[in-house]
């Protein structure tokens, strides 16, 4: 089966091509060359006037796992405003905050998104966010596991055992968990919680362990770098949403001692303390920072107006964030000396001055991020906003009278707080197919998606180029995953199953002996149990596991 | 490295380790079970009661019925899809199953505008309803095993429901941070005449219990939350138990450093029980304004945890829950089975019980399909009746555990004709699907 997407406007980063005429070849779901002698076209979509861009990559939006059930099973209220009848295609759902995984699936690939990781993915919980994911049609998935607040790491830390021993351990949990990356959420944090610490700054020391999350970041980040692990360690910094927090995220980005680190949702770690309220923006400052450090990505965590649920592992700062809950309602939960997790519905509003102002740092600092391959476009979805408000986000940074209107109807005392409006920038598209698909593969280590090369998987969006970004990224002409034709004129036509990208570095199995001591002498499941199977994620045709490379694999440490 | 070992899944095999129970929420995984020579299963070495009756309950070969008359696989498919596709009403209840069974159930309900509801729901809703409206602090299992110091339980005695709770996860030699378990204090608050035996600790020190009549532990908990709360109580007493009594257990888990307050919402059998529940839960909330405090719901059955986060993740409600008007709609009170049975509102039942033989179906004047256990027995013979393999038992499965972060593969351990409830409902649904 050859598929022909002929005269399109290509926008593909990965190999510098930047809105150049080009025709696109897809056999067996992948893209090739062209045709082979004699070889008859199967199929033939006129582009010609159309953009192309690899499909979208969200490489952080939480779609799976506990707390995201435990939000979509604390809002009703929610999904009564946004209920989705099965049509000849879709079965039913809901959407919104929090989407159930049928229409999560369906809505990404409307949008022209074909792959989607969810960062907080506890071990202990992964066979559920798996399970959930596997729900997730169309588009690919993956996790990262959760690390450094569970029992078993800290107490290496405490005991000083060596660098490789804490890589095998890494290792290990890449592989039962079946995760493509590593997340730490709160260094130590969520663990201090459960010893009643209420907050941990970077060089605070848990009472019980007596190690710091600077200790944590350092020894995940390495052994991360050092197994070869594609994506670098994924901090969720400590002091999430404190004013004032800018400090400690400008101290963590040195944490890692040149190890690389992506530093996630950093639009609420860039708060400052200035101002009669105490509270404004950090960005410039981070920016900056971020513009020096070379070793350190980040994705922003835009927030944007109303309703949404703020769901995450770090159970110490949702516990401090539950007064201002909306509605005020929380579950906030300790897990299996693993980690934990703390979901709070939360309403952004406009006239708000903190709201206005944390709306503002976020664009502030996509805007000042001098590399697009290094900051990436998020909403930590559902936290900042549902994603399917990606479209709006997109707007905003491509269009500066339009971001202006909307900055101009804001919170006064906010606006007065705000750089923005002096913000002249514009991103292109080759800027916004870099965020949202070259880098995000490079970064995710996804080594065949994101670009539209020889060899690549052909996931491909096809939208018509309009003024109106918001209006062009919501809905396009076309979207084939995998070389199917899934998305026409924004509406899903055809359902499949994505992979679920993994990643397997080698490790010496001998951990597992401390492993199963452990497991026996402490926990209530068995070790063997803890793991996923390939089999549980591909069960019933629902798509495969796909290992991605791990290339670069260092020498161990002396 | 990614196989969970061939005794796992490999049902040739005559002894299986490190098995998951399904039988309670707790779901122990530390069972081994073995296969004696006329193929019934043996549970060793940590078993309970419960576990026993369930694993060695023979395997029972049974054929499909239509009409009390035995009839092929094929034939009781294509009539029960005949009763689904006929009805605009249809209820599918019981949902007895695990993770893959409902997720099949889920399509067959879209397919078909059928409504939902677990045998359980009356009691998993006295939870599901303070999630919503509150919202609540937990803990999970681990973390009790490793941290508590101070247990306090409302109203029930744990083990009629959770036979190994105390074993697994209070009096257990070791924990991570070198606590001495035996001085771990247990607190019985409400009841009367509890087995309170297994609250004793391995050094002989004996719990607190505190009773009352179980109907009185909305006054009961109210009472403790005002107390926590640093409220003064005008009363002596507050159902048979002394103020004084309460202000002490107040002090206690003040004190505490990780208490762990839990109950078991099917005990909990009066009207409002949610709002006992909430008192529970907001009373938890408090504690932890200065200390470490956590919820643990206990209880667990007929996979009602698992039944709940699939419906969840698919639909984004638990149940009960209905796809009638081709989307998901939730309601406790409208879709609640027996009622819609009671007023006629359904034309066609479809009842799930892959667990328990004792779980039939409500009499109902609706065509019924019974998809179950293969050695249901029934008072009044369903339209059709399909019999299905035990997840864990026949066939592998998924599992979540009571306190819903963990989940667990079920195995299949013994050689079964019974299909799974997954295919059965597969089949049917594209059954419903032809003309
Ligand atoms: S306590 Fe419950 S899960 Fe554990 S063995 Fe007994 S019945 Fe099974
Ligand atoms: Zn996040």
């Amino acid at each position: 089966m050859l598929i022909k997407l002929t005269g399109g406007k290509v926008y593909d980063p990965a190999h510098q091509v930047d809105g150049k005429v080009t025709d696109i070849y897809i056999r067996d779901g992948r893209i090739v060359e062209g045709q082979h002698d004699g070889e008859k076209i199967d199929e033939e979509y006129d582009l010609r006037g159309k953009i192309v861009m690899a499909g979208a990559i969200d490489m952080h939006t939480h779609i799976g796992g506990g707390k995201v059930n435990i939000a979509r099973m604390m809002l009703p209220e929610d999904h009564r405003g946004d209920l989705v009848a099965h049509t000849e295609h879709c079965r039913a759902g809901c959407g919104h905050a929090a989407p159930s995984t049928l229409t999560t699936g369906y809505r990404y690939a409307e949008m022209g998104y074909t792959a989607g990781f969810e960062p907080a993915m506890m071990p202990v919980n992964a066979r559920q966010t798996h399970l959930e994911m596997g729900d997730t049609p169309i588009i690919d998935k993956g996790g990262y596991a959760m690390l450094g607040s569970d029992d078993f790491f800290l107490r290496m830390l405490t005991a000083k055992q060596d660098q490789n021993a804490i890589n095998d351990y890494v290792a290990w949990t890449l592989h039962a968990s079946q995760a493509i990356g590593i997340k730490v959420v709160n260094p130590g944090g969520i663990n201090a919680f459960k010893f009643n610490q209420r907050a941990l700054d970077l060089d605070e020391l848990n009472t019980h362990y007596q190690v710091s999350p600077r200790d944590v970041l350092k020894a995940l980040s390495r052994a991360v770098h050092e197994l070869g692990v594609p994506h670098p360690l994924h901090v969720h910094g400590n002091n999430l949403g404190v004013p004032g927090n800018m400090e400690t995220t400008l101290k963590t980005m040195g944490a890692s001692e040149g190890f690389p680190m992506h530093l996630t949702h950093i639009q609420f770690h860039s708060y400052g303390t200035e101002g009669d309220r105490k509270f404004s923006s950090g960005a410039a400052a981070i920016a900056e920072a971020l513009n020096k450090h070379k070793n350190i990505s980040a994705d922003v965590g835009q927030i944007l107006f109303g309703q949404t649920v703020t769901a995450s592992g770090d159970n110490m700062r949702q516990f401090a964030n539950a007064g201002h809950g909306s509605p005020k309602k929380s579950v906030i939960m300790d897990i299996e000396c693993d980690a934990g997790c703390g979901v709070v519905p939360f309403k952004y509003k406009d006239q708000n001055f903190v709201n206005a102002l944390q709306w503002a740092i976020g664009l502030e600092i996509f805007l000042l991020m001098e590399d697009p391959w290094r900051i990436f476009l998020t909403t930590d979805h559902p936290n900042g906003a549902p994603f399917t408000s990606y479209p709006h986000l997109i707007r905003l940074l491509m269009d500066k009278s339009f971001r202006n209107d909307t900055f101009a109807k804001l919170n006064l005392d906010a606006q007065a707080m705000s750089t923005l409006s002096s913000i002249d920038r514009e991103y292109s598209l080759y800027e916004i197919a870099i965020m949202t698909r070259a880098g995000a593969a490079k970064l995710v280590g996804l080594h065949d998606r994101g670009h539209l090369g020889v060899g690549a998987g052909a996931d491909i969006t096809v939208y018509t180029d309009q003024p109106d970004r918001e209006a062009m990224f919501a809905k396009p002409d076309y979207v084939f995953k995998d070389g199917e034709l899934v998305v026409r004129n924004g509406q899903v036509v055809k359902v499949t199953w994505g992979s679920t990208h993994t990643v397997r570095p080698e490790f010496d199995r001998g951990i597992e002996k401390d492993l199963k001591k452990y497991f026996d002498r402490y926990h209530t499941i068995n070790m063997e149990n803890f793991k996923v199977r390939d089999d549980e994620i591909a069960e019933g045709g629902r798509g495969k596991v796909i290992i991605q490379a791990c290339e670069g694999r260092r020498e161990k440490s002396e | 490295m990614q196989s969970s070992g061939k005794s796992q899944t490999d049902s040739n095999s005559t002894i299986h380790e490190h098995v998951a129970c399904p039988a309670c929420g707790l779901l122990c995984d530390d069972l081994t079970v073995s296969r004696n020579a006329s193929g019934i299963l043996e549970v060793s070495p940590n078993t309970c009661a419960r576990s026993v009756q369930f694993f060695q309950r023979p395997l029972v070969d049974t054929s499909p019925r239509i009409a009390d008359k035995s009839s092929t696989l094929q034939e009781a498919i294509a009539k029960a899809a005949e009763i689904l596709k006929k009805a605009n009403q249809p209820l599918i209840a019981g949902l007895g199953t695990e993770v893959q069974g409902m997720r099949a159930v889920m399509q067959l309900a879209d397919r078909t505008g059928a409504t939902l509801d677990h045998m359980n729901s009356y009691s998993t809703l006295r939870n599901t309803l303070v999630v919503q409206n509150s919202g609540w602090m937990v803990t999970t299992l681990t973390e009790v095993r490793n941290r508590v110091d101070l247990l306090l339980i409302i109203g029930t005695d744990i083990v009629s429901y959770n036979p190994r709770f105390f074993e697994r996860t209070i009096w257990n030699s070791e924990t991570m941070f070198d606590q001495d378990t035996s001085k771990r204090e247990v607190v019985y608050l409400g009841g009367r005449g509890l087995d309170t035996s297994q609250g004793i600790s391995p050094a002989g020190v004996k719990p607190t219990v505190l009773e009352c009549d179980i109907e009185q532990l909305p006054d009961v908990t109210a009472a403790l939350r005002a107390l926590i709360a640093g409220k003064q109580l005008q009363a002596d007493s507050v159902a048979d138990i002394p103020v004084a009594e309460l202000a002490k257990l107040a002090e206690r888990l003040q004190a505490a450093k990780y208490s762990v307050v839990t109950w078991i919402s099917s005990a909990f059998d009066f009207p409002y029980a949610e709002l006992t529940v909430q008192n529970i839960t907001e009373t938890v909330i408090k504690l932890n304004e200065k200390t470490r405090a956590s919820g643990l719901p206990l209880g667990g059955s007929e996979g009602d945890y698992s039944v709940n986060q699939t419906s969840t993740w698919i639909s984004g409600y638990p149940v009960r829950n209905s796809l009638q008007r081709g989307f998901p709609e939730y309601d406790p009170w409208q879709f609640d089975a027996e009622r819609m049975l009671d007023n006629g509102e359904t034309d066609a039942l479809l009842w799930i019980s892959c667990f328990q033989p004792e779980k039939t179906p409500p009499a109902s004047a609706a065509p019924t399909i019974v998809i179950g256990h293969a050695a249901m027995q029934f008072e009044h013979e369903p339209d059709v009746f399909i019999p299905v393999g035990t997840p864990g038992l026949d066939h592998a499965g998924t599992m979540f555990r009571i306190d819903s972060s963990v989940t667990l593969p079920l195995a299949g351990l013994r050689k079964s004709a019974l299909p799974s409830l997954a295919a059965v409902i597969d089949a049917i649904e594209a059954a419903t699907q032809l003309d």
